[in-house]
C-alpha cells in the first residue's frame, strides 16, 4: 500500500512539473508574438500607444490565464491528490 | 497550507470565534471588505454637493471612469446595470489588492469567493437576455438554421458553463498562485527581502485581474443584450 501510494505521488509530481512546464512554453510562445506586434504597432503609430497598450496588457492577462490553468492543475495534482495524507506519513519517518 | 499570522483571524479569536475563523478566513476578509467598501461609500455620500470635495472627488473619478469605460462598450442602454458591474470591480479589486498588506489575506485566492461571483455573473445574464428578448432569447442558443440547432444548442451550452468556469479559475489561479510564490520566496529568503519584486508585480495583476473580470462581464452582458445573429 505505502509503496503504491509512493509511486502514485511521484507520478502526480512528475506530471505537475511537465504540465506546468509545457503551459509555460506554450504562453511564452504566445505572449511574445502578442507583444511584439504591440511593440511593431506602436513604433509605426506612436499616437496610438494607450489604446495598443490597454489592449495588449488584457489580451496577455487571457493568455497567462491559460497557463494559470495548468497550475491550478498541478496545484490540485500535489495537494490535492487522495494519496498525499500517506505520502506525507511515510516521508515524516 | 496556513498562513502565520493573519489579523483579523487572530481578532476573531478574541471574541470568542476562533474556530470558525480559521475554518474560513476567506469569509473573514471578504467581510472585510464588504465593511471598508461600504464605509467608504457611507462617508462618501454623507455630505454631497456640486462643488466636490477632495475625498467626493477621488470618488466620482473612480465611478465615473468606470461607468464610462462599461458604456463604451455596452451602449447608452446598458448605463442601468452599471452598479452590479461596478460593485463587481471595486469589490474584486479591494479583495485583492489586500493580499499585499501583511497580515491580511485575499479573500479571492479562495475558489468560493470567485465562484461566487462568476455564478452572479452568469445569472444576470440570462436575466438580461430573457428581459430583453423574452421568449426568443432561446434563439441565442439554436443558430441561424432550424437543422443545426442539435450541433449549435450544446456547445453553446458548453460555452456559458465555460464562461462560469474560466471566470472562477482565472482569478483564483492567479491570486492563489501569486500567494503561494510570497510564501516560498518568503520562506526560502525572507530575509533578504525577496518577495518584493513579486509584491510589486501584485499591484499590476491585482488591477488586471479585476479588470479582465469586469470588462468580460461587461461582454457578457452586452452579447446577451444585443439580437442574435
Amino acid at each position: 500500500m505505502e509503496a503504491q501510494a509512493l509511486q502514485y505521488f511521484i507520478a502526480a509530481v512528475t506530471a505537475a512539473g511537465f504540465g506546468i512546464a509545457i503551459a509555460a512554453f506554450g504562453c511564452g510562445i504566445a505572449q511574445g508574438l502578442g507583444l511584439r506586434s504591440a511593440v511593431e504597432g506602436i513604433a509605426r503609430n506612436p499616437e496610438s500607444s494607450g489604446k495598443v497598450t490597454v489592449t495588449m496588457l488584457i489580451g496577455l492577462a487571457m493568455i497567462e490565464s491559460l497557463c494559470i490553468y495548468a497550475l491550478v492543475i498541478s496545484l490540485i495534482l500535489i495537494y490535492a491528490a487522495p494519496m498525499t495524507g500517506t505520502v506525507t506519513k511515510l516521508l515524516g519517518h | 497550507m496556513e498562513h502565520p499570522f493573519l489579523f483579523f483571524v487572530k481578532f476573531f479569536e478574541l471574541i470568542g470565534l476562533g474556530h470558525f475563523a480559521h475554518a474560513y478566513p476567506h469569509v473573514i476578509y471578504s467581510w472585510v471588505t464588504i465593511a471598508i467598501l461600504i464605509i467608504v461609500g457611507a462617508i462618501g455620500t454623507k455630505s454631497i454637493s456640486l462643488i466636490p470635495n477632495k475625498f467626493q472627488n477621488v470618488l466620482e473619478l473612480a465611478v465615473s471612469g468606470l461607468e464610462e469605460f462599461m458604456v463604451d462598450i455596452t451602449g447608452d442602454e446598458g448605463r442601468w446595470f452599471f452598479p452590479l458591474i461596478g460593485t463587481i470591480f471595486l469589490y474584486i479589486f479591494l479583495c485583492n489588492i489586500m493580499g499585499l498588506i501583511p497580515g491580511f489575506f485575499p479573500a479571492t485566492a479562495n475558489l468560493n469567493t470567485t465562484l461566487s461571483c462568476a455564478i452572479v455573473v452568469f445569472l444576470f445574464t440570462h436575466i438580461i437576455g430573457i428581459r430583453y428578448h423574452g421568449i426568443k432569447y432561446i434563439k441565442h442558443f439554436t443558430g441561424p438554421i432550424w437543422w443545426m440547432i442539435p450541433i449549435i444548442l450544446p456547445i453553446e451550452v458548453i460555452g456559458h458553463f465555460a464562461r462560469v468556469l474560466s471566470l472562477s479559475f482565472r482569478l483564483f489561479g492567479n491570486l492563489m498562485g501569486h500567494e503561494l510564490v510570497l510564501t516560498i520566496l518568503f520562506f526560502l529568503a525572507g530575509a533578504f527581502f525577496a518577495p518584493l519584486p513579486i509584491m510589486v508585480l501584485g499591484i499590476l495583476v491585482a488591477l488586471i485581474q479585476a479588470f479582465i473580470f469586469y470588462m468580460l462581464s461587461t461582454m457578457y452582458f452586452t452579447e446577451a443584450m444585443e439580437h442574435s445573429h
